[in-house]
């Protein structure tokens, strides 16, 4: 999982002939050690070592793994979006709707149970949802082509607003017992949304480094017009990706009501921050192109400690949105300037 | 299973430590109000700190940035780590924090509803802490708004959101106050505005109030935000003498309209006394003195005796206290 | 040149025949909409978003987007709160400037690491966003400025002035205005233009991009903190976890509607002044309609994606060439 994807980037379908040229001549080859230490990845890894030790110095209370699991759960959903929003951006596009896509399909799951529909159908429904809500973003952008990163703020405000029209400010429950409560249901002290992430993030992990079409994001995101040209369906590749992102959306939506089990159309507000942060903080480059999905895992579990440190040594919410601003300014600087770096 | 077993000491080693923590330390009670920012949570923070420095009692304070009901649960959880004994809690939401509410309890940490309850979720917490009797709250109002207009006119009520459970109860009252006493035969209820406790939706709301009945002779906003934005709009519009506007509002949001005369009168409670009943409460029960029981009555210095009700439901005073010119003076929160 | 000038005018031609259809909709309906009591309303209603709109039109037009401008609306609110409340004795234009500049200074920092490392400023404010937010608690100790700690002049101007229209009214228009001498009748305000039409192209012509495009930004920030001026004049207080939030939704919703292209180069004062009357009458409407609150947003978010597929209709050539090369 670590290495195909700098290969990708070096091949030389994805490269503009100019460039390319460029990097040929520019002097001698960096030392093997070189290459693998500075990595974007790397730096995640070593911040997340640091920021646990300086978690634990903060408070006593943070080293216990079966508090750190359970508080991740509330960053978890998010977390398994964004595993989704990485690929979508290494393919040169954004989505800023998800969170509000996950209040929609929640809202609609709630709505649907209230109506007296079973839970599996409401599920359906939800899940639905999702497709539709993704599709939706996907024709803007690919068949309108409309720049994604505004299209995804008009549906962001559009999605939640829905929610609210459908939902008012009532929040729906009365699920079953057997639904509510993903967040407690463990194997061994690990918590089956935990694993869900894992999982998610060995597939896709799994489709973006050894699957064509993998190969073939990596491509559209470093040059789409070289992709197109070498033959690849960029359209259909990025409808597929904004379908899989309001897909997952919605499973997601569904985590969050069972974990909760209630809903409200306020669910996951602000959420996209988060996701675009953990997406960032991976090493994933924001103008697409590369990227790789180890680095979203460990970042997930970098803002796991990092909020989870802070809210239990008791520090203030101001510090907590200061340090989350600023590292997600600071991550996209460190970012692209491993990239300008091992470019030369 | 090697890894596992290195689980198992750690969280043993946090169990032991926070158990013994509790065997030698005071009482330690958190209270994680709304959001962070909000002048009347900083009253109850007041209550609890003074009341801890006299009972000697361990006592913080933390907030999410936004009222949004999901974002206290990390806060809850990370106390429940920290062992605390008691959370106090304003919640956001009536029912989506039922599951660490219960987790919380499980691991015996004391859990009280502080400023509204939870309608149809009592069974997830250990005790409420209300302001005032809720039932007085609508007829309350009534009367202070038909003292003002003569027990005559239309009059509006410009409410938080349509959901809001602790006014959706003050308006039911205030309906019913309206049509079965004779007193207020002649005072007409013509509609129901909603601000969703947004400055701006508040305003252009009472705008539209302002704009859709050119007879109006009262406004009833029982939600700080709300009256707030009404008195403000009143006196833009330069209708303070046609419009009565009152409400429940803090002094230090309603004095300006107070003073330049916008608004005669408003109501409201002690955030301050709640906090301080509360910590009162909290040390009891977790010492034993008091039994957390309908028909326990406890004393707290300087609010006299107090009743636990049923379902654990405590009221900090009976009446609302009302503001106006000749008393505000002496409110300061 | 005079094809590109038929297009602006057909643009806001667009723009005022929606407005006109939207008022005319809404008093068939309720007649009451329709009269200088309403007129009063939307007036009062549009200063705060008007002020902004330009400084995020300008941030729009050079091919850029400022996400953090409601988190620097409060910061500005807040701290010129703090220098009303603690200072109550100096004169008010004093705090007029510590909300301008730190409005500014806020912005210029959004301009520097936009440019200086060559980001998307949509991350970069997404980020500055939550950045600004926390300073902004840190700042005010989150602690309220209370109704008492604004100055009564403050608060009438959002009332009245002598010729008997709000002074707040007066300022957002004499902004546009200012906006629209700069932007027509300055280098630099051309240049903005340049820049958003072919930043690539722009250094070749002798355009600086980088100091103006961190203008730019320490515009719209400047603009942001005169709105939180506003905010306090009209709401007369200022709260640090209220102020401000998702207001940067409301803006970048009236500026796509007024024209405004999100692809950069595009975009008139007239046009966004329009844009935002439209979404003042929006919003003043819902309620006199009786529509609940719980719409607004949903509204929003659609009328930006229409605006979005008619700005993209219109360059394409209809929808017809839309479509062909959709095909394509």
């Amino acid at each position: 999982m670590n290495s195909p994807d700098m290969n990708t980037i070096k091949s030389p379908v994805s490269a503009a002939p100019t460039p390319r040229v460029i990097v040929r001549e520019a002097a001698a080859p960096r030392p093997r050690w070189q290459v693998w230490l500075i990595r974007p990845e790397v730096v995640t890894l070593v911040l997340l070592v640091v920021a646990s030790i300086v978690a634990t110095r903060l408070s006593p209370f943070f080293a216990d793994l079966g508090f750190i699991l359970e508080s991740s759960t509330y960053y978890i959903e998010f977390a398994i979006v964004a595993l989704v929003l990485t690929i979508v951006i290494i393919s040169g596009e954004i989505d800023l709707s998800p969170a509000a896509q996950m209040a929609l399909s929640a809202c609609l799951f709630g709505t649907a149970f209230k109506a007296g529909a079973p839970i599996p159908v409401a599920m359906g429904v939800s899940l639905l949802s999702g497709l539709v809500m993704g599709a939706f973003n996907g024709v803007l952008v690919t068949v309108l082509r409309l720049p994604s990163i505004i299209v995804t703020i008009g549906t962001l405000i559009l999605y939640r607003g829905l929610a609210q029209v459908l939902a008012g400010d009532k929040s729906i429950s009365g699920f079953p017992g057997w639904f509510v409560g993903i967040d407690y249901r463990m194997v061994g002290i690990v918590p089956v949304p935990v694993l869900v992430f894992i999982a998610a993030s060995i597939l896709l992990g799994l489709f973006l480094g050894i699957t064509i079409y993998g190969r073939q994001i990596y491509q559209i995101g470093t040059s789409e017009i070289a992709a197109i040209h070498a033959g690849i369906r960029v359209r259909r590749i990025k409808m597929g990706l904004f379908i899989a992102s309001g897909l997952t959306s919605s499973i997601a939506g569904l985590m969050v009501a069972s974990r909760l089990g209630s809903v409200r159309y306020d669910l996951a507000t602000g959420g996209e921050l988060t996701m675009v942060l953990i997406v960032m903080l991976g090493g994933t480059y924001i103008f697409g192109g590369r990227g790789s999905i180890l680095g979203t895992f460990l970042a997930a579990w970098l803002l796991v400690i990092i909020a989870t440190g802070m809210t239990v040594a008791n520090i203030a919410i101001n510090a907590q949105l200061t340090v989350m601003g600023l590292l997600l300014i600071v991550s996209i600087i460190a970012t692209n300037a491993i990239y300008a770096r091992s470019q030369r | 299973m090697l890894r596992r077993n290195l689980m198992l000491a750690a969280a043993l080693g946090a169990t032991l430590l926070s158990g013994a923590a509790y065997a030698a330390d005071p009482v330690s009670i958190v209270y994680i109000p709304k959001n962070t920012g909000n002048p009347y949570f900083d009253s109850i923070i007041k209550g609890f700190e003074d009341g801890c420095k006299t009972l000697g009692c361990d006592f913080t304070t933390v907030a999410p940035a936004s009222a949004e009901a999901t974002s206290q649960i990390p806060f809850v959880t990370a106390q429940i780590q920290r062992g605390v004994n008691v959370v106090a809690i304003s919640p956001n939401s009536p029912d989506a924090l039922n599951q660490v509410f219960d987790r919380a309890r499980g691991k015996g940490t004391i859990i009280l509803s502080v400023n509204s309850d939870m309608p149809g979720n009592e069974t997830h917490r250990d005790a409420a802490i209300l302001p005032v009797d809720f039932t007085k709250t609508g007829p309350s109002q009534v009367e202070l708004l038909g003292k003002q207009i003569g027990y005559e006119g239309e009059i509006a009520i410009l409410s938080a959101t349509t959901d809001a459970p602790d006014q959706n109860v003050w308006i039911a009252a205030m309906k019913e106050t309206l049509e079965k006493d004779p007193k207020y035969a002649k005072m007409k209820l013509v509609t129901i505005a909603y601000g969703d406790d947004d400055p701006q939706k508040s305003t252009t709301e009472t705008e539209a109030l302002l704009a859709n009945y050119p007879n109006l002779k009262g406004i009833i906003s029982p939600t700080t935000v709300g009256v707030a934005a009404a008195a403000q709009v009143v006196e833009t519009a330069k209708k303070a003498d046609k419009v009565k506007v009152v409400g429940l509002g803090t002094p230090n949001q309603m004095r300006r309209f107070i003073e330049n005369g916008t608004v005669e009168a408003f109501q409201l409670w002690s955030p301050y006394n709640q906090g301080l009943l509360a910590a009162h409460f909290a040390v009891g029960v977790k010492d034993g003195t008091i039994k957390n029981e309908a028909g326990t009555v406890f004393e707290v210095p300087g609010l006299g005796k107090v009743t636990v009700e049923k379902d654990s439901v405590i009221k900090t005073q009976a009446d609302l206290t009302t503001f106006d010119k000749k008393n505000i003076a002496d409110f300061n929160f | 040149m005079s094809a590109i000038s038929r297009l602006f005018r057909a643009r806001e031609a667009g723009i005022l025949v929606m407005l006109v259809l939207f008022v005319a909709v809404v008093s068939l309906i309720q007649p009451r909409f329709f009269s200088t009591e309403t007129l009063r309303i939307v007036l009062l209603a549009v200063p705060l978003i008007l002020v902004a709109a330009m400084g995020q039109m300008m941030v729009l037009v050079a091919r850029h987007v400022d996400l953090s401008i409601g988190s620097i609306l409060g910061f500005s609110a807040i701290a010129a709160g703090m220098i009303f409340r603690d200072h109550p004795e100096w004169p008010l234009y004093i705090g007029f400037a510590v909300g301008v500049l730190s409005g500014a200074a806020l912005g210029f920092v959004n301009g520097l690491v936009v440019t200086l490392f060559k980001l998307p400023s949509i991350i970069v404010t997404l980020g500055t966003l939550s950045l600004y937010r926390g300073l902004l608690f840190i700042l005010s100790g989150s602690k309220q400025i209370d109704p008492n700690d604004i100055p009564e002049p403050l608060i009438r101007m959002a009332q009245t002035s002598p010729i008997d229209i709000p002074w707040i009214v007066i300022i957002a228009f004499g902004v546009a205005f200012a906006t629209w001498l700069f932007l027509t009748h300055s280098q630099i305000g051309r240049q903005i233009y340049a820049i958003g039409s072919n930043p690539t192209a722009a250094p070749l012509r002798g355009i600086r991009v980088m100091p103006v495009t961190i203008l730019v930004f320490t515009l719209s920030g400047a603009l942001a903190g005169l709105a939180g001026l506003i905010y306090a004049a009209r709401f007369g207080y200022v709260n640090p976890g209220i102020t401000g939030v998702g207001f940067e939704f409301t803006v970048i919703a009236a500026v796509v509607i007024g024209g405004v292209s999100i692809n950069g180069g595009v975009g008139s004062v007239l046009g966004t002044v329009l844009g935002v009357l439209l979404l003042g009458s929006v919003q003043v409407a819902l309620p006199i309609l009786g529509v609940s609150g719980f719409w607004q947003n949903a509204i929003y978010g659609g009328i930006i994606l229409i605006a979005l597929v008619i700005d993209r209709t219109v360059r394409q050539g209809g929808l017809r060439g839309l479509l062909a090369r959709g095909g394509a």
